[in-house]
């Protein structure tokens, strides 16, 4: 299981501000586990373009393999300062 | 050595500045960037209010490798950042950075990239209400991704 964390639009488009999910067997990347989440939230991942990611608090790329116990969290590029 | 703080509260410039320099007589010069909420926007209707929304797990992290990464690139002898975070009006503070040094180049230089990294690389997002009622959160904008660029190392 990882536990995803959603913020700003992606929070409101997905009414969910975190939910828990079952990695399927085998190597699950940021991208693979974007297409998961885009099948359960079309609207809050309809722009791909424009959400960014972080692993266990650290920004990643698509590449980026998950683990078991992972936080993994999805927003808007950020606009604090 | 770094101060960061996150929290609701406002700051007091003075009383941050007069914490990072008690006991010392080895500063030069301190270089201050205070960030404030605007009501103007281009081409938009006013702003009435601003919610600053973060990630707290990630925030105190991504500051604290910002900050790690000036004290690198510059001789630094104390650093302070305090960012707002939940709803604050026109004329609010909201973010607040310090960096001293032995010179003011050091100081200014290191103040202008905490900030500029600041905008782009820490998990803080920022949605307004506007005087017509509407509200939604701020797009981020490419001439702060241009300004963090150019702190980009060869």
């Amino acid at each position: 299981m990882i536990d995803v964390l959603y913020f700003a639009w992606l929070r409101e488009r997905t009414g969910l501000a975190e939910e828990r999910i079952a990695l399927p067997a085998g190597t699950t990347t940021v991208a693979d586990l974007i297409e998961m989440l885009a099948a359960r939230h079309a609207a809050a991942f309809a722009n791909r373009q424009t959400i960014r990611c972080a692993v266990n608090q650290e920004f990643a790329d698509p590449s980026v393999v998950l683990h078991p116990g992972d936080e993994v969290a999805f927003f808007p590029p950020v606009t604090g300062g | 050595m770094a101060r960061i703080v996150v929290g609701t509260e406002d700051f007091d410039v003075g009383a941050e500045i007069a914490a990072l320099t008690a006991g010392r007589t080895d500063i030069g010069g301190i270089g201050c960037f205070v960030g404030t909420v605007r009501d103007t926007a281009p081409g938009a209707p006013e702003v009435s209010a601003l919610t600053l929304e973060h990630y707290p797990a990630m925030t105190q992290k991504a500051l604290a490798g910002i900050v790690a990464e000036a004290e690198r690139r510059w001789p630094l002898l104390g650093c302070t950042v305090v960012h707002r975070v939940g709803r604050m009006l026109p004329g609010e503070n909201i973010v607040l950075v310090l960096a001293a040094s032995a010179h003011r180049q050091a100081a200014l230089d290191a103040t202008a990239f905490l900030i500029d990294w600041l905008k782009t690389k820490a998990p803080f997002w920022k949605r307004e209400d506007r005087a017509d009622g509407s509200s939604g959160w701020v797009e981020a904008r490419e001439a702060d991704d241009a300004a963090a660029a150019r702190w980009a190392k060869a």
